[in-house]
């Protein structure tokens, strides 16, 4: 506004003058370069934490599709029905028959559901990272306040909150059915914690493990299948050499042999920690000097996928 | 489709080639030759190299730690080789023979020369079974010979079992790829959530899977205390692979003719 008036001013004068005389060289003292209203940012600096809060936002919408393309919501939610499916007509037949126990523990179903929850994953992980290595952003977002473990915090968090809400929806979906159905409420609600704690671990391992993997391809595609080669694959292999082991009479290197496979951690851990009942060869959960091995082994690869995942970005070119 | 239109020729021209030179009916060499490269190239050759390799390396942990077991073989190539692995190559192999040109809109350059769109499909068919059958056949037999020297022909069995389902999850798999753009995920939803999981829950949708069809070969081929047992009949399995393989091709064919190439963000 007010450079236009300036202008405006000075535009005046020099018509006032023109008819004059010829417009002479001696007007210069008024040329100026105008102030045409470029303006600094004035408004609040957000910072750093904002910048990272608004990635793990903007990054768990993309895992279900939601601010994407209605085609991008599809395959998520029905992912989400399929895994949602079988607890609620399990509430469904405890209410209606009058059960006093539940067909499935708590804490056994995201291991029972590992085959949908691992195509959710592959789905979501490569969305998350691929495309910032494909469109070339990542260099972009570190021009901003953010630093290279906001960014891997932020997309490793938003991928684990997915992955719990994926996988702990159906153990809540339980738990109500549960209290509708007029099962004791300490023992459910214990159930129901473990179950939580369960989904938890799961989730933490499953998106370090999957976030790592899509990390190293711009490509969605190949993402997708290099993340379920990685978590079927081992779990494949694992189990089967645990039923020849059992079938040997070796329970122990069965036993181990859960180890190998992020699938058979999980159940391990559950069966020792919570249930007493796995799916490996004979139901058996592991015990003694193996047993202590699951957590270590579980945290210890969490850790390091993270480290690698961070080691990574150290390059912030790609 | 075809450029012959039958306009009544005016003059004596010099006679106008009546046909463009037929093609190959069922496979097209250079067409072939590049869906290989392209099968072969790049890191897709990784995961398919990996998984035979996996199979063989536990085939000779096992052999060597307890010797040669009946069991152990059966459970390992039934429970590893034709369970996980002959999917998953199927997978890579079928949507990866076409889904990455359509993917990128380089498949307009193939579909622009003069072969026909039923040549396409049958000829990245047979490269993709050729593939599918060299990294999962192949090994199986291997393997199976490593475990238990195809005492009771379960090497042999599972073999061709896993031959017989390359070809179905082939042309299914190649199918999906000219379908949806999601193609690896959807090969993947057959291959991990209706054939493992429901298959385990739903006993009927196991009748309803190529794992169980190429089973019932094996169950015919290995001696009848080896273990191997399908849910479906020989002649139901043949059936119905050959069913899923002639359609699935036959449709592919037809979305090929019909493939809109409007890009889509």
């Amino acid at each position: 506004m007010q450079s236009d008036l300036g202008t405006g001013k000075a535009g005046a004068a020099r018509a006032d003058r023109a008819p004059g005389g010829a417009p002479e060289r001696a007007q210069a003292p008024d040329a100026r370069i105008m102030d045409i209203g470029y303006r600094a940012y004035g408004g609040e600096r957000l910072g750093r934490s904002y910048a990272r809060r608004s990635l793990f936002e903007h990054s768990l919408r993309g895992a279900y599709g939601l601010g994407r393309s209605a085609r991008s919501k599809v395959l998520p939610f029905l992912f989400f029905a399929i895994v949602a499916t079988p607890a609620l007509v399990m509430v469904a037949v405890s209410v209606t028959v009058g059960i006093d126990e539940l067909p499935i523990d708590y804490a056994r179903y995201a291991v029972w559901m590992q085959p949908v929850i691992g195509l959710f994953l592959a789905l979501a992980a490569p969305h998350m990272v691929s495309l910032d290595l494909r469109f070339r952003t990542v260099p972009l977002y570190f021009s901003r306040p953010i630093e290279r473990l906001d960014y891997v915090a932020a997309k490793l968090t938003a991928l684990t909150t997915a992955l719990i809400i994926f996988t702990g929806a159906p153990v809540l979906i339980l738990y109500i059915g549960a209290l509708l159905a007029k099962m004791p409420f300490g023992e459910q609600t214990r159930g129901l914690a473990e179950g939580l704690a369960m989904t938890v671990v799961f989730a933490a391992l499953h998106a370090a493990i999957a976030l790592l993997v899509a990390s190293f391809t711009p490509r969605r595609g190949f993402g997708v299948a290099a993340v379920i080669a990685v978590l079927t694959v081992p779990y494949f292999a694992a189990t089967a050499v645990q039923f020849v082991a059992y079938d040997q009479g070796n329970d122990d290197l069965a036993m181990a042999l859960g180890l190998f496979s992020p699938g058979t951690l999980i159940d391990g851990l559950q069966g020792l920690l919570f249930t007493d009942e796995t799916d490996f060869p004979g139901n058996l959960a592991p015990d003694g000097a193996i047993a202590a091995a699951y957590p270590l082994v579980i945290v210890g690869l969490t850790a390091l996928c993270c480290a690698l995942l961070l080691r990574r970005y150290r390059k912030a070119g790609i | 489709m075809s450029s012959t239109s039958t306009s009544p020729a005016p003059a004596p021209v010099p006679p106008a080639p009546a046909r463009a030179p037929r093609g190959p009916a069922v496979y097209h060499p250079t067409v072939g030759r590049l869906t290989l490269r392209a099968l072969l190239g790049r890191r897709r050759a990784l995961i398919l190299m990996a998984l035979p390799a996996l199979l063989l390396l536990i085939s000779v942990l096992i052999r060597t730690q307890t010797g040669a077991d009946d069991r152990a073989a059966a459970e390992i190539l039934g429970g590893f080789a034709l369970a996980a692995m002959v999917p998953l190559i199927g997978v890579v192999a079928g949507t990866g023979a076409i889904g990455p040109e359509i993917d990128d809109g380089s498949v307009v350059y193939l579909l622009s020369k003069p072969v026909k769109r039923h040549v396409i499909i049958t000829t990245k068919l047979l490269v993709a079974v050729g593939v599918t059958m060299l990294f999962t056949a192949l090994p199986t037999l291997v393997a199976g010979v490593i475990l238990g020297g195809n005492s009771q022909r379960i090497a042999v069995a599972y073999a061709a079992a896993a031959a017989v389902a390359s070809i179905a999850y082939s042309a299914v798999f190649l199918l999906m790829g000219t379908v949806s753009r999601n193609a690896v995920v959807l090969g993947l939803v057959y291959a991990l959530v209706w054939e493992a999981l429901f298959g385990s829950l739903v006993p009927g949708a196991r009748a309803l899977s190529i794992q169980q069809w190429g089973l019932s070969i094996a169950e015919r081929i290995a001696a009848p205390g080896a273990g191997i047992e399908s849910e479906v009949g020989l002649a139901a399995g043949i059936i119905l692979l050959t069913v899923a393989t002639v359609g699935a091709t036959w449709y592919a064919g037809r979305r090929l003719r019909a493939l809109t190439l409007a890009g889509e963000a």
